[in-house]
């Protein structure tokens, strides 16, 4: 086995505008669990986590399960264990994660992602977009957010974020 | 316009592909005559009023769901997952 050398997706400097930041976050490691038919409730005992409902995040210490779509879930913070009664993809260095996290975090959002984020509380996740990029939102809570998109995506979501982070500072800025 | 995703909630067209009525889920059986074929590959109503269409969440939980609507009044009548109820969400 070769010893491949990790690299993070963007290794950019976090991106600050009006006390809410931008930033990349370490993501070692992403599973993807699909049940089989029935098993979902099997699959959480052996994980030590309860599979989660739509829109929702388990979590257990390090661990997260995060509802990424129909029966399927990522898993975040740990390596799953063989012989899960379930179709288990790795895919690790295919996504990235960036947090945003500030005042204006659900503003900036607003303007990227069709879903009313104002008080979603930690636990609660989301299957959607961020402009036409594919996304998987996780609520943190207090307004803070951790958002998976994929890797080969990274630069055009920071890019995005960024610049709706940009023109909201510069509009606040007008306003005395 | 919003459909309301039974799995993930009200969401946004955007987060939706269109893929047309929902005659696909009625295929005629393996004994069927050639006109059933026809009219099942061909064929299709332009109703003023309630028709079923399919829409597949993919920007979501990629899901395909039947969805009745009314195409006079643009009301959303209902939101179906096709092929079952999901067996995630805690219950096994
Ligand atoms: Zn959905």
């Amino acid at each position: 086995m070769p010893d491949l050398i990790a690299k993070p997706a963007l290794g950019l400097p976090p991106l600050t505008h009006a006390g809410t930041t931008l930033a990349e976050a370490a993501l070692p490691q992403i599973t993807a669990i699909a049940p089989f038919p029935g098993q979902s409730a099997a699959v959480g005992t052996a994980l030590g986590l309860t599979f989660p409902a739509p829109n929702c995040v388990t979590e257990a210490g390090e661990a997260r399960l995060v509802w990424a779509g129909r029966d399927l879930a990522f898993l975040l913070g740990k390596a799953a264990p063989e012989g899960l009664p379930a179709a288990v993809t790795d895919q690790s260095d295919g996504w990235v994660a960036l947090t945003l996290s500030g005042p204006q975090a659900v503003q900036v959002l607003a303007r990227l992602v069709p879903l009313d984020l104002r008080d979603m509380p930690r636990g609660q996740a989301a299957r959607t977009a961020l402009n036409h990029l594919p996304l998987v939102l996780i609520a943190e809570g207090e307004g803070a957010f951790t958002l998976l998109t994929f890797r080969s995506m990274a630069r055009t979501a920071w890019h995005e974020i960024g610049e709706a982070m940009e023109k909201l500072a510069a509009r606040a800025a007008l306003t005395p | 316009m919003r459909l309301t995703c039974p799995l993930c909630g009200p969401r946004d067209r955007r987060e939706f592909y269109y893929s047309g009525a929902a005659v696909a889920l009625d295929r005629p059986g393996a004994e069927a005559p050639p006109e059933a074929w026809d009219d099942h590959l061909h064929n299709r109503d332009n109703p003023a009023g309630v028709t079923q269409d399919l829409w597949y969440h993919e920007q979501g939980c990629c899901s395909w769901l039947k969805v009745t609507r009314n195409t006079v009044t643009h009301e959303i009548l209902a939101v179906e997952t096709v092929g079952g109820d999901s067996t995630a969400g805690g219950v096994a």
